[in-house]
């Protein structure tokens, strides 16, 4: 009898049009290929192997912090802490190389990343405390424990480290550490998207309550999402050390910005519900050539903090929800 | 689990006993239907057993084992699956995610395996009538009463030993309701326990063996269906006999209050009608007809894409809450959860939020004039617990009704109210309060649009009744001369067969 009414609802709820969150990041996309055209033709240095090697080097750090923040962000969290976890593992990973074999310093840089994540993971999910407030105090608590450490820089001599983990370039062209970036980048899509817990992440920032009575165990879940943002993050200091050879104490302040600024641009929403893993990569690249561009054309550094902010505020504006 | 026994559970938050002493008992293949004013402890029963909450004292036994159902997924791993009262899908993910979200299928190296996710969703929807619906689809694209029988689809899928269901019919259209019955005669007779609950003390004579009453967070009485008669039930539940339960209609006057002309938006066309002052017009339809709509477009909270609004022949031009409100129309939302309070303030806060300029000393907030002015209205519509400091997640349903029709009979100038689904799952004491309520406001004078899913509702208390269906007005029926039979032809359209 209503099997007649159940089909009209039906046709109208299939004949929906594309995604707009999708139509958005097409138009972001052909943005920056405009982007990338225009200045192509104007800048004689821009399309040269030299820029763009420099372009792609210098997106490995955002990126990889990014990567991060997008798996808190899905799940409905924020992690400020992560420039000061790259400073840690910068200077650890540098300063350890004259004690002990390059891997185990590495390792060890790594794991403190891991025990970071983890600390925020456990105040955050089972202690339920704030995820702003508990990597704000992280960040500040992190610095500190770096400064501790070493006050004065840290620097690397492993002639593995530098040539190959730092300056290293595969088939000549592509630096290793963009190298391990790109790598990255299909590992997360499949682990948020094609496993359980990258799901019940994504699920968790829509909405906890349901999530946790379906049986699925919410706080390991959101711990296990700052432990893999603790982890990019120390991967990044890694690399950056590398890259660098020099590490300060004072490396990667107001890195959480542009990592957060990035996943925002490409769809993602703070308290979690948007945002996928394409996106979050597209505003990684749109950051770094806007950054590029910006300093090919001899933009102040002063003008160009304000041409960001500006791109960002654009980008949320473009993304948001017209009204319910 | 072919017996399941509640021994003195008892459920204490801080000072207050939520659950004094539940004590019953079911079998394989029973259908347990559990009664109970609101507050009278039958949520806080349900999460004991679902594990999202510990008994302070007393315990549960499964074939004669003492359990502990420490969390949500304990209480899986005994089959024991709750669909709650509250819509809990993920409106972004499909259907078929949403249906598995603990358990996902995956392949040997841990990826998901979506063939099988959908296939199983498919052969899910197709086991519970409805095999027309795309699983692949977001769950939120499905009209509510669709979606409500994805949680239902969800609990039942892995065959539970034992279901809880917490009003599960409130937002079904009949064809639903038929489907759910169906799979729990399904399921009974393969065995699994049923707890049901629900405010609908027909459809709750009609399902269940036996019928247990819970009245101030005790189990005070016990029956079978055939010793089982309304009448018993609201004795044991309410403590007195309800004689009538809609009150006397009072004739409304001609005096035109609100004027509706060619109204459009979305989901709406050409809606017109007027409310006399005095009057209750009520609005039925099927989930989805247009009804809501049209009074958020009323309202101003949607846009109108054509079509005028006029109160005493004034119109409201400007399309926002504010205009509506400044005009003097009130509107009780369906949801009362997501639009209508702010769930984590107190009652004085909640109550006030809509007649915040009346109580101001200067540009300050008066707030002991306010607590006054909000202190009596709670007393007058009988919230409890009377304490204005009270926060509203903690209350019953039915007292959360009410605070927020304190919170618009505060409003300065009122003079239409729109209430939507007043009475989804509250209680049936609240109901008949809240039906006097609304014929006293009527008899002040007011005109009070009443939409409402439960067509005896609408039949009981209105003066006429409008049909919506796919957003335009239907039918304009008479009450006194039109049966339920008659709304439900005009609502769905089709000649039924058997309503």
């Amino acid at each position: 009898m209503t099997d007649q009414a159940l089909g009209a609802l039906e046709a109208t709820a299939k004949s929906q049009p594309m995604p707009k969150a999708m139509k958005t990041n097409l138009i972001f996309g052909l943005g920056i290929v405009v982007l990338i055209a225009v200045t192509a033709f104007t800048s004689d240095a821009f399309l040269t192997e030299r820029n763009l090697t420099n372009v792609a080097r210098q997106m490995v750090t955002t990126g990889l912090l990014a990567i991060g923040m997008f798996v808190v962000i899905r799940s409905g969290g924020i992690d400020l802490s992560v420039g000061s976890t790259v400073a840690f593992a910068a200077v650890l990973a540098a300063g350890l190389q004259g004690t002990m074999p390059v891997a185990a310093a590495i390792a060890i840089a790594l794991s403190v990343g891991v025990i970071v994540g983890l600390i925020n993971g456990i105040l955050i999910a089972y202690l339920r405390l704030q995820p702003f407030i508990v990597t704000l105090a992280m960040m500040g608590a992190v610095r500190g424990a770096v400064y501790v450490y070493s006050e004065t820089p840290t620097y690397a001599t492993s002639p593995f480290f530098l040539k190959v983990l730092g300056a290293g370039k595969i088939f000549g062209t592509v630096p290793v550490p963009f190298a391990i970036f790109l790598f990255c980048i299909p590992v997360v899509w499949v682990f948020m998207t094609q496993t359980r817990s990258g799901r019940a992440i994504m699920a968790i920032g829509m909405n906890p309550e349901t999530v946790r009575l379906a049986g699925i165990d919410v706080r390991a879940k959101i711990t296990l999402a700052y432990v893999i943002c603790g982890f990019f993050a120390a991967l990044a200091g890694v690399l950056l050390a590398a890259r660098l050879g020099i590490s300060q104490p004072s490396v990667g302040v107001a890195y959480e910005l542009d990592a957060i600024a990035a996943v925002v641009i490409g769809g993602g929403v703070l308290g979690g519900g948007g945002g996928s893993v394409a996106g979050m990569f597209g505003g990684v690249v749109a950051l770094a050539i806007i950054d590029n561009v910006l300093n090919l054309f001899n933009v102040q550094s002063y003008y160009q903090q304000i041409v960001k902010g500006l791109i960002i505020l654009v980008a949320v504006l473009v993304r948001r929800k017209p009204e319910d | 689990m072919d017996r399941i026994d509640l021994i003195g559970l008892q459920k204490r938050f801080g000072g207050t006993v939520a659950l004094k002493d539940a004590t019953f008992s079911a079998e394989r293949g029973e259908v347990i239907a559990i009664c109970g004013e609101n507050g009278a402890g039958k949520s806080t029963l349900m999460s004991l057993l679902a594990g999202s909450r510990q008994p302070s004292n007393g315990w549960i036994e499964v074939d004669g084992n003492p359990i502990r159902i420490g969390t949500p997924h304990d209480a899986f791993d005994l089959g024991i699956r709750t669909v709650y009262q509250e819509l809990s899908l993920l409106p972004d993910l499909s259907v078929a995610e949403n249906l598995f979200l603990g358990e996902m299928p995956v392949t040997r190296f841990g990826r998901i395996d979506w063939r099988r996710l959908i296939a199983d969703a498919e052969d899910e929807m197709w086991m519970i009538g409805m095999p027309e619906i795309d699983v692949r689809r977001k769950a939120g694209d499905y009209p509510v009463a669709i979606q409500q029988m994805f949680e239902i689809a969800k609990a039942i899928q892995p065959r539970p030993r034992l279901l809880i269901l917490d009003e599960p019919t409130g937002v079904l259209t009949q064809r639903e309701t038929d489907l759910l019955f169906e799979r729990i005669a399904e399921l009974k007779a393969d065995g699994t326990i049923i707890f049901y609950i629900s405010h609908r003390l027909d459809e709750v004579l009609e399902i269940s063996d036996r019928l247990i009453v819970l009245k101030d967070g005790a189990t005070v009485d016990q029956m079978t269906r055939a010793e089982a008669t309304k009448d018993r039930l609201i004795h044991s539940m309410v403590g007195r006999s309800l004689t009538t339960i809609f009150p006397q209609r009072r004739p409304p006057t001609d005096e035109v209050l609100l004027q509706v002309r060619n109204l459009s938006a979305p989901g709406v066309e050409e809606v017109s009608f007027d409310l006399h002052a005095g009057e209750i017009l009520g609005f039925s339809g099927l989930v989805g007809s247009g009804r809501s709509e049209t009074m958020r477009a009323v309202f101003g909270a949607e846009p109108r894409s054509a079509g005028t609004v006029e109160l005493h022949g004034v119109a409201i031009t400007s399309v926002t809450p504010r205009a509506a409100m400044n005009a003097g129309i009130g509107y009780v939302t369906e949801e009362r959860k997501t639009d209508g309070l702010a769930l984590d303030a107190d009652v004085l806060d909640n109550a006030a939020l809509a007649s915040l300029d009346c109580h101001k000393s200067g540009p300050f907030l008066n707030r002991a004039r306010q607590a006054e002015a909000v202190g009596q209205m709670v007393s007058r519509l009988d919230v409890r617990p009377r304490d204005l400091g009270y926060i509203l997640r903690h209350m019953s349903g039915g007292n959360q009704q009410k605070v927020i029709l304190a919170k618009w009979l505060l409003m300065k100038g009122l003079k239409v109210l729109i209430l939507d689904e007043p009475t989804r799952g509250v209680d049936i004491a609240t109901k008949v309060q809240i039906y006097g309520l609304i014929a006293d406001l009527a008899a002040q004078g007011l005109g009070v649009v009443l939409i409402s899913s439960e067509t005896p509702e609408v039949l009981g208390l209105a003066h006429r009744i409008l049909v919506m269906r796919s957003g335009r007005i239907a039918a304009e029926l008479n009450p006194e001369t039109t049966s339920e039979h008659e709304i439900f032809v005009a609502a769905s359209g089709v000649e039924a067969q058997a309503a």
